[in-house]
């Protein structure tokens, strides 16, 4: 491990709490780290210590934010199937997905960072998901758990949207009919990892308009929902 | 349970048979109805004018203690003249039985009257015969869709609707598309001595 592309890390005393190393693990995108002024000593700890530095901890803004995002990621449970009773003991304790944070599901859109759709969507709840998923604050991530709602799973017919990615923007899809627990709990840590990722230079949406803007070039899909 | 006599809550032997309450149905609407037709046990009755079905269906209910509506169900003869025929599936519960009743509907005409009437329970069931079959039902207290939304242009269940769906939009209310079908539909067939023969595949009866 390289500690900003400058000096290795030597954490030996320090190597309970070594926050801005902590955070070095996502920042993936090394060219953008601005470099250190002075060079580092190489027998220079490179953690954080209270004794010395005090108050203060250097880090970077994106992955301090990020850092905060991803690990209290309130999931907005759009139950609408069988999945969902996988989804409800992903919550409960066998399970226990508090466990990363996210065991505050809230039936309210805007106090919901991750939609998880647990279920067959159908079109006429197609509309109800969207403007749902609208209403939930920026920044905002969807997980499509079961294959009903990655791809409309066995229901190949007039009643059921094919992928719940024909109306919104979904960031990890689940495999299974229904997926266990243990599934949604990895899609839960996957996604933590897509989220302390995101640099905040782009535009937290940019990646979704990309995405929107690819389902409106295929003319099978619905270009875009009027709600 | 056959040659086993039904019994009621307080223990009395129930004599009546379906046959018994088809023939006594027959005395008094012995022109509009046909002969009992007994199918491994179950008994129909053919009413040849859906008009009377209201009279029919209170009768059923008032004299023969049909008290229980089971359900509506509705055919599409796709091709065939009556089109559409409607099936009443009919219980007792202080006889313990069942019996069947089917009248034919024109594509023209694709009306009836309700018997939401005489059993209230047939509101839904009517509502959903005239969203996936297109039938209305004459006098109906609250004849909208139930399943598809208001403005939907199309009979789901009708035979010549595809499977895949047509695409269609109303909007602010819903949209649909066509599902890829892939070649399918996907067919089951039961009693396959392994998974692979028994999931779902494409099969098309004519290859």
């Amino acid at each position: 491990m390289t500690g900003f592309g400058v000096e290795p890390i030597a954490c030996e005393k320090n190597h309970k709490f070594n926050l801005p190393a902590f955070f070095d693990l996502f920042s993936l995108d090394l060219a953008t780290v601005p470099p250190r002024l002075t060079p580092m000593p190489s027998t220079t700890e490179f953690g954080y210590d209270s004794k010395i530095e005090g108050d203060v901890i250097h880090t970077r803004l994106d992955a301090t934010l990020n850092w905060f995002r991803k690990n209290s990621l309130w999931p907005m449970p759009m139950g609408l199937a069988c999945c969902a009773i996988e989804l409800m003991a992903a919550g409960a304790s066998r399970f226990d997905i508090s466990r990363f944070g996210s065991e505050v599901m809230r039936f309210s859109p805007r106090q919901s960072d991750v939609m998880i759709v647990a279920g067959t969507v159908t079109y006429k709840m197609a509309l109800a998901v969207r403007r749902i998923y609208d209403q939930m604050a920026e920044p905002k991530w969807v997980i499509a758990m079961g294959a009903c709602a990655s791809t409309g799973g066995m229901y190949r017919s007039y009643a059921v949207v094919q992928g719940v990615d024909k109306l919104v923007p979904v960031d990890v899809y689940v495999a299974g009919c229904p997926p266990r627990p243990e599934a949604l709990l990895d899609a839960l840590l996957k996604l933590q990892t897509k989220v302390a990722r995101e640099p905040l230079t782009q535009a937290p949406n940019a990646s979704r308009q990309n995405e929107e803007a690819a389902r409106a070039a295929r003319p099978t899909e619905p270009a875009a929902v009027q709600v | 349970m056959i040659g086993v006599k039904p019994i009621d809550c307080h223990g009395v032997v129930i004599d009546m048979t379906p046959l018994d309450l088809a023939k006594k149905l027959r005395e008094n609407f012995g022109e509009v109805l046909s002969e009992p037709v007994e199918f491994r046990g179950e008994i129909t009755l053919k009413l040849s004018d859906a008009e009377r079905i209201v009279d029919v269906c209170a009768a059923t209910k008032k004299e023969l203690g049909f008290d229980y509506l089971v359900d509506i169900t509705s055919i599409d003869n796709y091709g065939e003249d009556p089109r559409f025929t409607i099936v009443y599936h009919l219980y007792g519960y202080g006889h313990r039985c069942h019996l069947r009743l089917k009248t034919d509907v024109g594509e023209e005409k694709s009306e009836l009257p309700t018997i939401s009437g005489v059993w209230r329970t047939a509101d839904w069931h009517e509502r959903e015969i005239y969203d996936m079959m297109g039938v209305r039902f004459r006098g109906h207290p609250d004849l909208r869709r139930i399943l598809m939304w208001d403005g939907y242009p199309y009979f789901p269940l009708r035979k010549d609707f595809p499977l895949s769906g047509k695409p269609s939009d109303a909007p602010g209310t819903g949209f649909t598309r066509t599902a890829p079908l892939e070649g399918g539909p996907f067919v089951t067939v039961p009693g396959g001595k392994d998974t692979i023969e028994r999931e779902p595949r494409v099969r098309n009866p004519e290859e």
